[in-house]
């Protein structure tokens, strides 16, 4: 190691050496964005390809060498998708879970999450605990009794066991919002009741709309993880009306499972509307992953 | 404080108020975890098709499972290989970018989003993606490969090499979600400690393993944890990209407990599958808890 080089005593600090010491930063900077630039066209790269395998045709998809721009673009292969596979009933499902998903996810964990936060009311703790814990419980333990359940309550080829159980809340929810409430201040709160409002006024004028980044960062958590879900949906639905966008990828696949630009352009349908979503709000995004860091 | 103005009764009722505010998330706790989780283990002890009635057959599921069922070791083995070699890419890959990351350098917004939209991409597409990506004729790989002059592989049909593959494809997925909890860490070392260690005269290298790496401790144990969880319990890429194939090599814990529930119908089977895998994850948990103790600084 350069230990001889580096060991210079900081008396050295003359102007000359602050000099090299800038130019030396600046060569650093550019080499690490050089780096950075590489790499991230390097992780992107794998979209590209498949955004350009969707405009290929079949016959220049199976060339080789592959070519990397595609010589005539096309349609062709979005068109014959969503001619042979109802892909618009495909996103009305897909929508309609999500979006009831979120709604109820909002309301019930808001209501928890406030709940823990701000009442005082007997065991409290204790039944957070109890929430927290079961977010150490695999999926995989309870998805067994679900299915038989679903199967007894007659709900095989329904929504409803995609959505319900979304709805009524969530572990990861309802800790996000408590550990949002808590960092704030509980001024206003105090005030509205001084105002006269009662607790659930007070939650719904107050505390919501202050709770709203942390609302985002839940909501978009919950629509990606309910657009991107695919073991659900395989478990639950087997009627293809109520397949999801998911699913309407993964049939394409057994359809034409050689079509490859066909199943590009199956791939880049279902992940366009989630990208345009996580772009806008990347911010909210980053902040819901970092709390989910924060227990560990 | 305004309660002092409300009427006493109203007072003693708000100290329950509480328990509305957590009934919806408790109604469906109640529903959609605490009730599966005790059938499930009732039904771990039994032998149920759901179409006849459940028979009860005490720990036989178990003695089964764990000495006369081969595949069972065998889809442990690959669950284990696929563990092995994901965990030190996603916890030093993920490192490494999330420290150039955190340099101020233009375009950082940039770079951020291009390793995080793997993560936000479903499994189907990266499955579909990366067979294709995979395809041993006419994949983009094996044309790179060909391009230096090195031979193609059949990535996906190859039993040796298919699982491999199918890291490599999760590796890529999960980056980002390991780069943000490595970023937030890095937030928190203070940098007087770096500026100390320039005083000192230590030049990158020796502040990235002095300070970076003991500092983030926390971090890196977390991601640990999270990765060997996260791969214990992987199904989606192998279903969409490999089905288990070729010969079983990709065939891991949970698609071969998703056969046998779905598949075979064998419920109690499948359930006495299921809390052996939740008792590994809460025993590499816990051990992974203890010793972190020795190495962790916090």
């Amino acid at each position: 190691m350069s230990r001889t080089l580096t060991a210079a005593p900081p008396s050295a600090a003359a102007p000359r050496w602050q000099m090299s010491l800038r130019t030396a930063t600046r060569i650093k900077k550019t080499i690490i964005t050089a780096i950075l630039i590489v790499l991230s066209i390097a992780a992107l790269f794998p979209f590209y390809w498949m955004i350009s395998g969707s405009l290929k045709t079949e016959f220049e998809a199976f060339q080789f060498p592959p070519t990397i721009i595609p010589q005539e673009p096309t349609l062709e292969n979005y068109q014959g998708l969503t001619r042979d596979l109802p892909f618009g009933l495909f996103y009305l499902n897909t929508l309609k879970i999500a979006g009831l998903s979120v709604l109820g996810q909002l309301i019930t964990s808001s209501l928890a999450g406030y709940a823990f936060a701000r009442l005082d009311f007997p065991g409290r703790d204790k039944l957070f605990l109890v929430v927290l814990s079961t977010m150490m419980v695999p999926a995989i333990t309870t998805i067994i009794p679900l299915y038989i359940l679903v199967y007894q309550i007659n709900w095989v080829n329904t929504h409803y066991p995609l959505i319900v159980p979304t709805m009524l809340g969530s572990a990861y929810g309802t800790f996000l919002l408590r550990q949002y409430m808590l960092s704030l201040p509980k001024d206003l709160e105090d005030a509205a009741r001084i105002d006269g409002c009662n607790t659930f006024q007070v939650y719904y004028k107050i505390a919501l709309p202050l709770m709203k980044p942390a609302l985002a960062t839940l909501g978009l958590f919950t629509f990606m993880g309910q657009w991107n879900d695919f073991f659900g949906p395989l478990i639950f639905v087997d009627k293809i009306d109520l397949y999801t966008v998911q699913l309407g990828a993964n049939l394409a696949q057994g359809q034409w499972y050689t079509d490859q630009p066909r199943l590009m352009a199956g791939s880049v349908m279902i992940t366009l509307p989630v990208l345009l979503v996580f772009i806008f709000l990347q911010r909210y995004f980053v902040r819901g992953v970092n709390l989910t860091g924060i227990q560990g | 404080m305004a309660t002092t103005a409300t009427p006493r009764r109203s007072i003693r009722w708000s100290r329950y108020e509480g328990y509305l505010f957590i009934t919806p998330l408790f109604v469906g706790m109640i529903a959609f975890i605490f009730i599966p989780i005790i059938v499930s283990l009732i039904m771990s002890f039994t032998k149920w098709d759901i179409v006849t009635p459940p028979e009860f057959i005490g720990v036989k599921n178990f003695i089964q499972l764990l000495t006369g069922d081969r595949m069972f070791w065998k889809v442990l083995g690959n669950t284990l290989r696929y563990v092995v070699l994901s965990i030190p890419l996603s916890v030093t890959i993920p490192l490494v970018l999330a420290v150039l990351l955190n340099q101020k350098v233009p375009g950082v917004t940039f770079y951020r989003i291009a390793f995080f939209l793997p993560l936000v991409t479903s499994v189907v597409a990266v499955g579909l993606l990366w067979r294709w990506m995979y395809d041993s004729d006419f994949g983009l790989i094996n044309y790179l490969l060909k391009s230096i002059g090195l031979q193609g592989q059949k990535w996906l049909s190859d039993p040796n090499l298919a699982m491999p593959s199918v890291v490599f494809a999760t590796v890529w997925q999960g980056l980002g979600y390991n780069i943000i909890i490595y970023l937030a860490g890095l937030q928190g070392i203070p940098d007087h400690l770096y500026e100390a260690a320039t005083i000192d005269g230590a030049n990158d290298l020796q502040k990235f393993f002095r300070i970076t790496i003991p500092m983030l401790t926390p971090q890196i144990f977390f991601v640990l944890v999270i990765s060997f969880i996260g791969g214990f319990q992987s199904f989606g890429l192998i279903y969409v990209m490999t089905q288990g194939g070729p010969v079983n090599s990709t065939n891991v814990y949970v698609y071969y407990l998703w056969q046998t529930a779905i598949g075979s119908a064998k419920m109690g089977y499948a359930s006495a599958m299921a809390w052996i895998l939740t008792l590994i994850m809460f025993a590499a948990t816990f051990v992974q808890v203890r010793v972190s103790k020795y190495w962790v600084h916090y």
